[in-house]
C-alpha cells in the first residue's frame, strides 16, 4: 500500500487548455491524471452527436490527446481517471485502444463505467414509482418526458475504485461527479474503507479544489490578480495525497500561475451550496471544518476534514428542449453611444410588437455599460464613452418566431440611429434551448457496471 | 470610515441552476469580523436589488474567513435558458465588492 500520491487536473471543463494534460505528465512526477470534461450543457451536446452517429457521443479532444501521452503515460505507468466517455464510454475506450495499437503501446487495460445513462430504461423506472420529480419545482418527469434529450445519474469514486482494483490503466466514465475522479484513485491506493466517512470526505475536498483546473492556481483569480505570474504557461492543480487524508495542493515547479491559501480559498467556495452539507454519491462533507495552510512556495496543505455518511440517493440530470433563443448585436459609436443603442432597442421592440410576435423573453443589455453588473452599474458620462454594444436576445416556444426576429435587427443599421456597425456575422439563428431537470433516485434503483476492455 | 469591501475581500461567484453562488474571501481576521457583522442577508439582498428575484442565503466558513451567500432567482432562468451575457453569474462577486461598508476605524 502506498502512503502518497500525485494526482493530477488535466482538465477543468471540455474546452479547456488542450496541452493541459500534457504537461501534467511531461513537466514532472505524477501518479495519476484526472480529466473532467462535464458540465450539464456537455450531456445533451454529446447525446445529439450520438444520434448522429451512434460511435460518438464522447469528449472527441480525448483521442488527439491519448496520441501524445499514452506513450508517456504508459511507459511512466501514470493512470488516466475521466469521465470523457460521456454518453459513450463503450466508443470512446474502443477508440482509444485503436490508437493504443497503432502506436503499439504493449498490454494496456481500459475500464469503462457503464449504467449511468437511465435513458433507455425511463419508462421501467417510472413504473417502479421513481417519479423524478423536478428538485426545485417538485414536478413529475412525465410532464417533459417527450422532449429529454438525455437522463444520467451521477456516481461517484466507488465504480472506478473497482475499475482500478480490477488492473485499469484507464478509467473512462460517463456521468461521474468531478469529485469522484480525484477521490477513487486515494480509497483504491490507500484502502480507505467505504465508511471512513471523514477521509471520504478529504478526498472529496480535494476532488473540488482540482475539478475546475487552474481555477485553484491562479486563474479566474479575484485577489490581487495582476501578482499571478505568467498566466500564459499556468501550471494545472495537483493534490498531493497522503494515507491520513491530508492532502497538499501543489503544481509543477517551472510552471505559471500561483498556489496560495487565497487561490485555493477562491476555489472552495466556488459553486457551493451550504458548506456543511456537500453531497456527494460517496459522503457529505463538511467545508466549513477544513482547514487551510500554506507550506511552502506554491503548497498549501488541506487537512481536518469531516465528514457524514452518505445520502441514500443518487442526483440525476437529465436535458431536454424548451424551444428556441436567438441573440444578435448591434455597436454604436460616440457621440450618444448609449442613447443611440437605446433608441435603437425601443425601435426594435416596436417592430416586433408590429409584428404580433409572441416572445417568452426579450431582454436588452448595454455592453460597456451594464450587461453584467446590470443595476448596480454605476452611471456613465456619455460623452467619455467611445462606444456601446446592444446585445438584443429573444426566447419563444416557437422557431420561426426567433427566426423572424433574426431578420429584423439587422436593418436597423439602414432604418436607425447613426453611425452603427458590427453586423458583419449575418442574421442571428435560432438555438435551441436546452432546459435542465434535476431530480434524485434510490440507489437501490440504479447499478453501476464496470467493464474491462484489454489490449494485449 | 467608508471603506470599499473589495478593500478586505476577495471572492469567486457561479451558478447552482437558476440561482447565483457568491463566496466571499476576508483578507485576515480583522476583515472576517467586519464581513461577520455587515454582510448580513439584508443588506445583500438590497444590494443585488435589480438583479436578486428571490431570497438570500447566507453561510459562514469562518475556517477560511468567509461568507458563502445563496442569490435565488437571479439568472433569467439559468444554464442556456437565460438570456443574460452572465448567464452563470461568473461577474456577480466583483459586484458585491462594489459595496461601501460604514466600519469603525480598522
Amino acid at each position: 500500500m502506498k502512503d502518497k500520491i500525485r494526482i493530477a487536473s488535466g482538465q477543468g471543463f471540455w474546452g479547456d487548455l488542450v496541452d493541459a494534460p500534457y504537461h501534467q505528465v511531461t513537466k514532472g512526477d505524477i501518479d495519476y491524471l484526472v480529466m473532467d470534461y462535464l458540465a450539464e450543457v456537455t450531456m445533451s451536446i454529446m447525446q445529439k452527436q450520438k444520434n448522429r452517429n451512434p460511435k460518438l457521443g464522447y469528449a472527441i479532444d480525448l483521442i488527439d490527446l491519448m496520441k501524445k501521452i499514452l506513450p508517456i503515460s504508459t511507459k511512466k505507468g501514470i493512470k488516466i481517471i475521466t469521465n470523457g466517455g460521456g454518453v459513450n464510454p463503450i466508443s470512446c475506450a474502443d477508440a482509444i485502444l485503436e490508437v493504443a495499437m497503432k502506436l503499439d503501446i504493449g498490454k494496456l487495460d481500459v475500464a469503462v463505467v457503464l449504467g449511468d445513462d437511465i435513458k433507455d430504461c425511463l419508462d421501467d423506472l417510472i413504473k417502479k414509482g421513481c417519479d423524478l420529480n423536478n428538485m426545485e419545482t417538485g414536478e413529475p418527469i412525465v410532464t417533459v418526458k417527450d422532449k429529454l434529450l438525455s437522463t444520467n445519474v451521477y456516481f461517484g469514486a466507488f465504480p472506478i475504485v473497482e475499475a482500478l482494483k480490477r488492473g485499469a490503466d484507464i478509467v473512462i466514465t460517463g456521468r461521474t461527479t468531478d469529485t469522484g475522479l480525484t477521490l477513487a484513485p486515494m480509497i483504491y491506493e490507500f484502502g480507505w474503507k467505504d465508511t471512513d466517512y471523514d477521509l471520504l470526505s478529504a478526498g472529496t475536498v480535494a476532488g473540488h479544489i482540482l475539478e475546475c483546473g487552474a481555477q485553484s492556481t491562479g486563474g479566474n483569480f479575484l485577489g490581487d490578480w495582476e501578482s499571478i505570474e505568467n498566466f500564459a504557461e499556468i501550471g494545472f492543480p495537483i493534490a498531493e495525497a497522503y494515507l491520513n487524508g491530508e492532502v497538499i495542493i501543489t503544481k509543477h515547479e517551472n510552471t505559471g500561475g500561483k498556489v496560495t491559501f487565497e487561490t485555493v480559498a477562491e476555489q472552495l467556495v466556488y459553486e457551493i451550496g451550504d458548506p456543511k452539507e456537500y453531497i456527494t454519491p460517496d459522503c457529505v462533507a463538511d467545508f466549513s471544518s477544513i482547514k487551510l495552510e500554506e507550506i511552502g512556495k506554491d503548497r498549501v496543505k488541506v487537512y481536518n476534514v469531516k465528514g457524514k455518511p452518505e445520502t441514500e440517493f443518487y442526483k440525476v440530470s437529465c436535458s431536454y428542449h424548451d424551444g428556441y433563443s436567438a441573440t444578435g448585436s448591434l455597436t454604436y459609436s460616440w457621440p450618444q453611444a448609449l442613447t443611440k443603442a437605446k433608441a435603437a432597442d425601443k425601435i426594435l421592440r416596436k417592430r416586433l410588437e408590429n409584428l404580433g410576435l409572441k416572445f417568452d423573453e426579450i431582454r436588452s443589455e448595454y455592453v460597456g455599460y451594464n450587461a453584467t453588473h446590470e443595476s448596480l452599474a454605476p452611471d456613465l458620462e456619455e460623452d467619455k464613452i467611445n462606444e456601446i454594444v446592444l446585445r438584443f436576445s429573444v426566447r419563444a416556444k416557437d422557431r420561426n418566431t426567433v427566426n423572424r426576429f433574426g431578420q429584423e435587427i439587422a436593418p436597423l443599421i439602414l432604418t436607425g440611429p447613426p453611425s452603427v456597425t458590427g453586423f458583419a456575422g449575418g442574421r442571428p439563428k435560432p438555438k435551441d434551448v436546452i432546459a435542465y431537470w434535476p431530480a434524485l433516485i434510490r440507489k437501490s434503483m440504479v447499478v453501476p457496471k464496470v467493464k474491462i476492455l484489454e489490449l494485449k | 470610515m467608508k471603506i470599499k469591501l473589495r478593500d478586505i475581500a476577495h471572492g469567486r461567484s457561479g451558478d447552482k441552476g437558476d440561482a447565483a453562488n457568491i463566496g466571499i474571501i476576508a483578507y485576515d481576521e480583522k476583515g472576517y469580523k467586519i464581513i461577520e457583522k455587515h454582510l448580513t442577508v439584508k443588506r445583500v439582498k438590497e444590494h443585488f436589488k435589480g438583479i436578486c428575484n428571490g431570497t438570500v442565503e447566507r453561510y459562514e466558513m469562518p475556517n477560511i474567513r468567509a461568507l458563502n451567500f445563496i442569490l435565488n432567482d437571479s439568472l433569467g432562468g439559468g444554464g442556456t435558458v437565460s438570456l443574460k451575457l452572465d448567464a452563470q453569474g461568473k461577474t456577480l462577486a466583483a459586484a458585491l465588492l462594489r459595496m461601501e461598508l460604514e466600519v469603525e476605524k480598522i
